[in-house]
Parts: structure tokens; sequence; C-alpha cells
């Protein structure tokens, strides 16, 4: 938990958290192979376009055999189905025994690139699309070190948020200007109207690695909570490298040129609730579960939503999303909760740096940063 | 979408980046709104050395503005000139391109405008 994160927020904090490190990572290991084996990938343009598909409905015969029928079948009706969500269906169970992370090491994918993109359309990018009301209900205080980096820029700078979510860090520094850029169409709506209407970010739908920013142009890029969504190095590498890109190179010889800010989350981390160190495997599956709530006034108290069969009409159900936490094992299974799995890689101490140095980049400065490494780098000249 | 980031958006197909064609991205069918933002000076005369001048005069006159000078104004020229300063006030951060559509000269590639936000999400064919 971050310390700027205001308790009121415990279901929010701004890294996935789990209380579940020492639960079996095996129980539920099915989900993602069953995904993929029904071949569950949307086209890469149908991008959910619902604002707020609270629900996803598990297309029956697509989820494992702990997925609680009973559970998705209340919940079908308002919901319009795109293929988004339907991938998130495929990465989402309704059985709280889903909550613990599990090890997606024998799940990623290792080999074409192909598959590691349908891979992340299922495990990141259709999740994302599901879960962005509450995804974005819960991120909204910018980290201390990222404001810093931001409030330093030489006035007038332009650069680009990388996976803005939803848009918290536009804002931050009116001196400059920025465009954010998110994978999800959902959270880059959130994003546009983080300042309120008024104020509108300039935003766009884009891939971490097909950027439709000019070459060495902007001063600065950032790129937040977003290189660990991809699963595999060679795309992790990439994504920095197309960051890299993006901004003016140094004069010939000499320091200077754009900067890249870059957050991942770490491997090493055991002073978290999660508990997670050098030993655990840095593939994961982490659940974000989401409660259904009767009412949307209460979506920022921290209740143990035991949402009652009534509320999955699906109606006017808010959820509340309760990261990684780990749900009431056994028999009491909450009716009314759906996990979505999100792909994460945990980096190691120096992973990042080299990735960084793997694509010609240059470190400028390093850190971690409460759970995270981070990385300041420009390019050689 | 601001003017101002239209002079920093390309064609998103790799292929694509390194050709002179497709930049800038051409606005088709494009719906412009027009907000009204008080003038921010410094951050405008600061702004200035980071535009693609050439790019951005294609753009201007693309979406029905007059032509602009050949040589982007100076930082002296500007602050003697008020009329200049709002008037690049204007193009760059008050006019957005809500809707329509912005195409890649060089594979012909349309990128969808909606509610202000371009799409770059490319179709399988093109990644």
């Amino acid at each position: 938990m971050h310390p700027t994160t205001p308790a009121a927020a415990d279901t929010a904090s701004q890294q996935p958290s789990s209380s579940g490190s020492g639960s079996s990572a095996a129980s539920h290991a099915a989900a993602p192979t069953s995904a993929s084996g029904n071949g569950m990938q949307p086209p890469i343009t149908a991008t959910a376009a619902t604002a707020a598909p609270v629900v996803a409905v598990p297309p029956s015969g697509q989820n494992d055999s702990t997925t609680a029928p009973a559970t998705a079948k209340g919940m079908s009706s308002s919901s319009p189905l795109t293929a988004a969500a339907a991938a998130a269906a495929a990465a989402a169970t309704s059985n709280a025994a889903a909550a613990a992370p599990s090890t997606a090491a024998s799940l990623a994918p290792s080999s074409s690139s192909t598959e590691a993109a349908s891979y992340e359309e299922t495990h990141v990018h259709a999740v994302y699309e599901s879960i962005a009301p509450h995804f974005s209900a819960t991120r909204y205080k910018p980290w201390p070190v990222i404001a810093d980096f931001l409030t330093s820029l030489a006035p007038g700078s332009i650069g680009f948020d990388v996976g803005c979510g939803n848009g918290k860090y536009l804002g931050v520094n009116p001196g400059v200007h920025m465009l954010g850029s998110d994978r999800s169409a959902s959270l880059v709506r959130f994003a546009r109207d983080h300042g309120g209407v008024e104020r509108s970010q300039d935003v766009a739908v884009a891939d971490g690695l097909s950027l439709p920013f000019p070459e060495g142009r902007a001063d600065f890029a950032i790129c937040v909570a977003v290189i660990h969504h991809m699963s595999t190095r060679e795309r992790r590498r990439e994504a920095v490298r197309a960051l890299l890109d993006c901004v003016r190179k140094p004069p010939d010889g000499q320091s200077g040129g754009g900067e890249i800010l870059v957050y991942v989350w770490a491997l090493e981390q055991s002073g978290s609730r999660r508990g997670w160190d050098e030993g655990t495997e840095q593939d994961l599956l982490v659940p974000w579960v989401m409660k259904q709530k009767k009412e949307k006034k209460e979506k920022k108290t921290k209740t143990k939503a035991k949402a009652a069969a009534a509320d999955q009409e699906g109606k006017d159900a808010a959820g509340i999303a309760e990261e990684g936490k780990e749900s009431a094992p056994g028999p009491a299974v909450a009716p009314s909760e759906i996990t979505y799995q999100r792909y994460y890689h945990l980096f190691r101490k120096g992973e990042l740096e080299e990735d960084v140095e793997a694509v010609g980049g240059k470190v400028v400065r390093n850190g971690y940063d409460k759970d995270n490494w981070w990385v300041v780098a420009s390019r050689c000249s | 979408m601001k003017v101002l980031s239209l002079n920093f958006l390309t064609c998103a197909v790799k292929a694509c980046k390194s050709t002179s064609n497709s930049y800038p991205l051409h606005p088709k069918d494009a719906e412009l709104v027009e907000d009204d933002l008080e003038l921010n000076s410094e951050l405008l005369l600061n702004i200035m050395p980071r535009i693609d001048w050439p790019a951005l005069s294609t753009t201007a006159t693309e979406l029905g503005f007059p032509s602009l000078p050949a040589q982007p104004p100076t930082k002296e020229e500007l602050e003697a000139d008020a009329k200049m300063l709002q008037d690049l006030h204007h193009l760059l951060m008050e006019t957005q391109m809500m809707e329509g559509k912005l195409v890649c000269g060089n594979c012909g590639h349309e990128y969808a405008v909606r509610e202000g936000i371009a799409n770059f999400l490319l179709p399988a064919h093109l990644v």
C-alpha cells in the first residue's frame, strides 16, 4: 500500500494487493488455458464500447469447473456482451476461491508474439475494459516520484503518458502539454474527463507497441504500471524501445535530450501484505475481485459486500473492487463476486535497467518506491 | 483533441513511421469545436519551438484556417504581435477536432476520431 493512498481507499490501492500469498497458487490454473483453448481472441479493434460493463458474463462452457453457474446466470440480462467483455469473462470467474494470485508461468506464452498478444488481450486488455469504472474510481492520487518528475519539466515541454489509465497524471503540471494514450478505450474516456468537462485532456486509444507518436519529438514520456503487463521479455523491451523512440535524442556527445520515466511492479515486496520476495514466481495472474453493490453512494466505503441475489439484476449495480484480496474460501461463496485475472510480470532488482540498456537506453536515475522499481532513462546520442 | 496534439501524432504502422508521407496525419470529415480558453502566453511561447511548423501549416490549411506564414514567428515577433499570439492560441489550444478521421498519407489507413478521442488500434494485418 502506498503511503499516499487514503485509508478509505483500501479497496483501491494503487497497485493490486493481495493477502493471499500463502494460499494455493494452483487452485485456479485452469481458467487461462480454457480461455485460449477456446479461441477467445477478439479482433484488436473490438474493444468494449460500453462504459460500465460491471458484469461480464462467462459464456457457458468457457469456464473451468470451479465457476458457479448460478452466479453468472443472474447477471446476464442487461449487459450487452462485447467481444472484449467476452474475453474478460474468459479471464474471470465468479468463484471466490479464485481470488488468490496464481502462477502464470506455465500459462504465459513463450514463443510467438501472436500468442503473447492474444494472451494479453484476454488477461490484460479485456480485463481493464471490464473493470474500468472501478479501476478509475480507485486511482486518483499521483505518486510523488512521478509528480516530481512532471513538475520539474521545463515549461512548455511536450510529452506522452503511455498507458495513462484514468489520466491522473495528465493535469499534474499545467505548464506542459501531455497527450495520454491507453489500450483501454473505456479508461481513455475517463482520462479525457479527468480534470472535468471544462478541462478535457487530450487522449487517444493506442497500443504501447504500436504508438502513433512521431520519432524523437517529445521532451518526455511516462509509462506507469504498464510494461509489467507484457507477457514476454521481448515485448517488454520493445515497449521500452517504443518509449525511447518518442523522445528527443541528446545533442551529439552531450547529455540532455528527452527522458522517459517507467514504473513497474517489483518482485521484491516482502514489506507489503502480499509478501512476495525474491523466491516468488515472476509471472503471475493477480486477481481483481469485483463485488456487486446495491448503492453507488457506498462505493468509497470499505465494505464487505455481501450483495444479495437481488443485486444481480445488473440494472444499477455498482461493483466494489477488491484488488487481489482473498475472499472467504470454502462453501460460503459470496454469490455476487467476479474475479478477473490480470497477468503481471514482477520485475526483479536490476531487470528494468537491463531492459532499458538492451534497447539502447541510458539509465539517468532509478529507484525503488513502495513495491515498484522505477527508472528515468534517456536515449544514447 | 487539440490541434496542438495533432502536431505530435503520426501513423501507428511501423513501416509508415520512417516515411515522410505519414506525417502529419490528414484530417478528414473533421468536426471542430472551439473552446474559450484564457491565453497563456508563457506556455505558448515555450511550446512554439517544439512545433513542427510545416506540419502545422498543412493541418491548419486542411482544417480550413487561413494560411500560416512560411516561417514560424520568432519569440520576439510573437511577443510584439498580440494578434498573432492570439491566433496561434486559438489554432493550437482552443480548436479541437471532435469527430472525423485522421488519414495516413502513406498507407491510407483512416483512424477514427470520436468524441475527441482518436483510436489508433490497428487491425491485425497492419500490426
